[in-house]
């Protein structure tokens, strides 16, 4: 089998056992993104020079010791909203298409002193706002099984990236299920952890009380490894925590026998497509005879979470990207005569569609008169959702259910309709209101060949089960990389192997 | 005309006395190269974060506890949210819903006896950067160098009814702030700053009038005459039948006068919500003792043990505690000479009447304690007269010189030599026949003359004590002799 | 219930300029999300605490140490406008 179709777990492996060298696996991925980035566009900058040099400093580490961790060597992607020192850091927009941050993100520090290679920035929504990466400045990514349909969003360059055999894993951030969605549209697999186990510190903000970092891989063991690396108490980032316990990486294997899973109700009707439910259900099943207890249970005030997410997260990203006025970073519309000029013919240009859609919602919710019905009664809402999930967990170890309603929609069908595309998010933004971890994997496919995702939701800290739930049910299931033409296993067909 | 009544309120912003901003580890220190003191947490870069500074919170803890204020024990950070290029991130980490201190008061001194004056509340916040117009290019350079320097506000109740209670409640305030060492409150540099919201009604009324605000006031005799402007205007306004509008004015201190600031564009409105970015502060019954423990004294007891301990007049202790820097300088002085007598002399009369030749607050006085207490014991061991150290002092308040060096350098020290103080008084005996047979013959007066005439000679440096006894000494044998 | 003096009130205080066609389709998009955002006052949320904080997180402090060297060419380097040290923007009126 060709050395990208490895997982990052396994390339780290022989890596460290000296069978692969970091070079290799450096340019053979180099080699795939040449191949395939005219076909999907996954990344918004590749960092060709700076991840072969990179290579061999990392060789020399490994060979001295300095870099023990599992992933030392294996090439990474991350996201275009995390700040790397002296690399243009994006957001997918015009504001910043060449801003070039002198600090790199807390994440991208970790990945570095774990001898990992960044091999460039993922495509996005422009500044994380979006589910199908079709709000990007520079353009759609498209989702390496079905390339007239999107890869989600917002992180769904990074997602398709580890699906197309473009990245061994990824670093997405995930505010309203910007991870776990197209996860779930590219059948890969990712984990939002709890709200504060990944500092924030250079991940440009979106929505600060609900955005967090983290893992996109093929698999989930490779999703607890990378989680390992860049979860920890950051003194940059006060909504940060220090968390005990075992590492994530151990947390794999146990099975499921005796945990008890909830199947919220709630999930299953309205909108979920027939063979999405029929996929997560079968899932369930799965567990089940595994040994877990599973039953449907209530979830209170879920139907909620989407207007109360939407002024959220209208609200903070108002105030966040205020910043871009055109003074100290980032575009500046030419030929204003006065102050007020630049600041509106910057902020109009710069920023897309969609973003100043949320913009004028986020100006609207907290404006005089309106702030305690809007964003007041949000953070009514939030509390109630948080306590429903608190009292869920009195009951249940997690809950499961589908990560969207659909599997991947055509390119260009959610863009004339942002409601519909904000109701998309249903099963995803609870999470993020109540601070919760989730994992979305690949559960099964469509009848057109396009992935279905499982989300399981845990309790705050629950990452370590819900990798151990994920991970039995993963063992189940053949792993398949994307349709015949984006993995090249030599033989013209499309590469598949059993889970490791 | 009507009898009218002034109601006055201050907002007080007092930069606080940290080493280090509100939310970042950058110096704030006064001064230096444009946007150098900053961070990309400072200057807003995207992806970056806040982290409070403690001693920020202790601070404004302790201005709270000093000012009689109920300390919140849960409290949190609100964004203030406006467009303005000295304002890096678009919005401004302050306090609305829940700020650290409230209902607190402050006793002033009136006319007609004591008066509390109301604290509302105090919170933290952030200072924005500095703006500079650049008349060359008639265009605006911004200066982060200020951006996230701590700073709390002080916002009274509307219970001062004249210029003079409005400044006798910042001068009180500004000292309980200098004492406990939260602030050095230097108005020039703008570490002191006052907002004053004014209104005016009927006298008798109870309702408040519509009041204006007028910012940024930096000296207290700007702010006393800006509160007689003011409310002359607003009566003229209500006089001739018109309508004061709230609004945002300008006091131009040279002109004597207030004027409209041109209303911004759009309509205010700060969108107040929670930072999310930080957490709750939480205060503890054992955190608020271990500050009130830290608590330093302050002026009133001061004052009463200078007069205690030290035997100063009690005029004279509050003139020195009226200003930390004088009690601060006054007490090591008296420490390091062991004379707190002389040290309050010299700086009752000498410093200030400097201090008052140069125009300067006794807040800018520049005196090292260790030099003062050299020159005291100087005086004492008779080494240079009362004369001479006057000038010593005046050397070492403008020059900083070392009074020991300046002293030897330029030969002021008081001849100690016997045989050649005789020697001279000798001399000008004979010189002077007649002074000399004046005073023989009773003329108590002429001795003086003798004595200034022996000072001449010895160019200042004999003791005048010592030289006043030889010459009655001398004197007495020419009568013995003759 | 969007009207167009919210638009514009909106636009204004987010510093944005929407030209006429786009005003118009803003109008009828937030009408439409405003209006399923209402549906939160289906729930019955008398005597709840707005949520504060996700986590029971408090009490974060740095101590008052300066860590900060001068970094102000790195500060300036992606300025669109610069003059010497300072940031460059049309003049500020009062």
């Amino acid at each position: 089998m060709k050395l990208t179709g490895l997982t990052a777990v396994e390339l780290g492996r022989r890596i460290k056992s000296g069978e692969i060298g970091v070079r290799e696996a450096v340019e053979a991925q180099l080699d795939a993104i040449s191949a395939k980035e005219d076909k999907y566009h996954c990344y918004i900058t590749v960092l060709r020079e700076e991840a072969l040099a990179r290579a061999d400093e990392v060789q020399k580490g490994i060979r001295e010791g300095r870099y023990t961790s599992p992933l030392a060597g294996v090439p990474v992607a991350v996201k275009d909203n995390i700040c790397m020192r002296g690399v243009r850091t994006t957001c997918a927009s015009k504001m910043l298409e060449e801003f070039r941050p002198p600090y790199s993100a807390a994440v991208v520090e970790k990945l570095e002193a774990a001898g990992t290679v960044i091999l460039g920035k993922t495509n996005m929504d422009e500044f994380a706002m979006g589910s199908t990466t079709e709000t990007s400045f520079f353009g759609e990514t498209k989702n390496p099984w079905d390339i007239t349909r999107v890869p989600g969003g917002s992180s769904g360059g990074a997602a398709a990236a580890v699906a197309a055999g473009e990245a061994f894993a990824a670093l997405g951030s995930d505010t309203g299920g910007s991870i776990r969605q197209p996860s779930a549209f590219c059948g890969v697999t990712g984990i939002k952890p709890t709200y504060g186990t990944v500092s924030r510190y250079g991940l440009i903000a979106y929505a600060s009380s609900l955005d967090q970092i983290g893992p996109i891989a093929r698999n989930v063991e490779d999703c607890a490894a990378l989680l390992e690396l860049i979860a920890g108490r950051d003194e940059r980032d006060s909504t940060s925590v220090t968390r005990e316990g075992p590492a994530f990486g151990s947390a794999l294997s146990g099975g499921v026998r005796g945990m008890r899973i909830g199947i919220p109700r709630g999930y299953f009707s309205g909108g979920l497509d027939a063979e999405v439910k029929d996929a997560v259900l079968a899932a369930a099943g799965v567990l089940q005879e595994q040994g877990a207890e599973v039953e449907e249970s209530e979830l209170e005030a879920v139907d909620y979470a989407i207007p109360a997410y939407y002024v959220i997260a209208s609200a903070e990203a108002g105030s966040n990207l205020s910043r871009y006025d055109g003074v100290k970073y980032g575009y500046r519309a030419p030929g204003c005569g006065g102050l007020q000029e630049v600041y509106k013919k910057t902020r109009s240009e710069g920023f897309g569609e969609e973003v100043r859609r949320r913009m004028l919602i986020g100006a609207f919710v907290l404006s005089s008169g309106y702030y305690d019905a809007y964003y007041g009664k949000a953070m009514k809402v939030r509390e109630v959702i948080r306590q429903g999930f608190d009292r869920a967990f009195e009951r249940y170890d997690m809950l499961l259910g589908p990560t969207a309603p659909t599997t991947a929609p055509k390119l260009g069908a959610s863009l004339g309709d942002p409601l519909k595309m904000y109701l998309g998010d249903i099963y995803t933004v609870a999470v993020n209101l109540a601070g919760l971890p989730a994992i979305s994997l690949p559960c099964g496919r469509d009848r057109a060949g396009l992935p279905i995702g499982l989300q399981l939701i845990g309790r705050p800290f629950g990452e370590r089960e819900l990798i151990r739930a994920a991970r039995s049910f993963e063992q189940t299931r053949q792993w398949r990389l994307p349709a015949a033409g984006c993995i090249s296993d030599g033989r013209g067909g499309a590469a598949e192997r059993e889970a490791v | 005309m009507k009898n009218y009544e002034t109601v006055i309120g201050l907002e007080v912003h007092v930069e606080l006395a940290t080493k280090t901003k509100i939310f970042c580890g950058c110096t704030t220190q006064f001064g230096g190269p444009p946007n150098t003191h900053c961070c990309p947490v400072c200057t807003g870069m995207p992806g970056t974060l806040p982290v409070l500074n403690r001693r920020v919170v202790e601070f404004a803890v302790a201005a709270g506890l000093a000012t009689g204020c109920e300390i919140t024990g849960n409290c949190r950070f609100d964004r203030k949210n406006y467009f303005y290029p000295d304002l890096p991130k678009a919005y401004q980490i302050s306090q609305l819903y829940l700020p650290i201190c409230r209902n607190g008061g402050i006793e002033i001194e009136t006319e007609q006896g004591a008066k509390r004056i109301g604290i509302h509340e105090i919170h933290m916040e952030e200072d924005a950067g500095k703006l500079v117009h650049d008349p060359q290019e008639d265009c605006t350079l911004v200066d982060y160098n200020r951006c996230g320097v701590p700073l709390i506000e002080i916002v009274s109740d509307p219970d001062m009814r004249s210029a003079g209670e409005a400044v006798a409640y910042l001068e009180k305030l500004r000292l309980i702030l200098q004492y406990l060492g939260v602030s050095d409150c230097r108005m020039q540099e703008g570490s002191l700053r006052a907002d004053i919201n004014l209104s005016v009604r009927e006298a008798g009324s109870t309702q408040l009038g519509t009041r204006t605000e007028m910012k940024n006031m930096n000296s207290f005799r700007a702010i006393a005459r800006a509160v007689e402007g003011e409310r002359k205007r607003q009566i003229e306004v209500l006089e001739s039948g018109g309508r004061i509008v709230q609004e945002t004015r300008r006091w131009d201190d040279g002109r004597n006068t207030s004027f409209a600031m041109r209303s911004k564009e759009e309509a205010q409105d700060y969108r107040y919500f929670p930072e999310p970015d930080l957490v709750p502060v939480v205060i503890s019954e054992d955190w608020l003792r271990e500050i009130k423990a830290r608590e330093p004294e302050l002026r009133d007891a001061k004052m009463l043990r200078y007069e205690k301990e030290y035997g100063i007049p009690a005029y004279d202790a509050a003139i020195l505690t009226g200003s930390k820097r004088l009690a601060d300088i006054f007490e090591e002085t008296a420490a390091l000479c062991g004379n707190p007598k002389e040290a309050s002399n010299w700086l009752m009369v000498e410093a200030l009447r400097l201090l008052r030749e140069a125009g300067q607050e006794p807040e800018e006085l520049a005196l090292e304690p260790a030099k003062l207490a050299a020159l005291i014991r100087l005086v004492e061991a008779g080494t240079v007269n009362r004369t001479t150290a006057k000038e010593v002092f005046e050397k070492i308040f403008r020059e900083q010189v070392d009074p020991e060096v300046y002293i030897k350098e330029n030969g002021l020290a008081m001849v100690q030599d016997d045989g050649l103080l005789r020697e001279t008084v000798l001399r000008v005996i004979d010189a002077n026949p007649q002074s000399a047979a004046d005073f023989l013959g009773g003329k108590e007066k002429a001795l003086g003359f003798l004595v200034g005439q022996t000072m001449k000679v010895l160019r200042g440096k004999g003791n005048p004590e010592r030289v006043n006894a030889l010459l009655r000494e001398a004197l007495g044998q020419r009568t013995a002799e003759s | 219930m969007i009207t167009d003096e919210t638009i514009a009130y909106a636009a204004a205080l987010a510093k944005l300029e929407l030209s006429g066609g786009e005003r118009e389709r803003l109008k009828k998009d937030l009408s439409e999300i405003l209006g399923y955002i209402d549906r939160m006052n289906e729930l019955d949320t008398d005597g709840v605490e707005p949520m504060s904080h996700v986590l029971p997180v408090t009490n974060v402090f740095r101590e008052d140490v300066v860590t900060n060297g001068e970094d102000g060419e790195n500060l300036l380097a992606n300025a669109p406008d610069r003059s010497g040290d300072s940031f460059r923007v049309p003049r500020t009126v009062e």
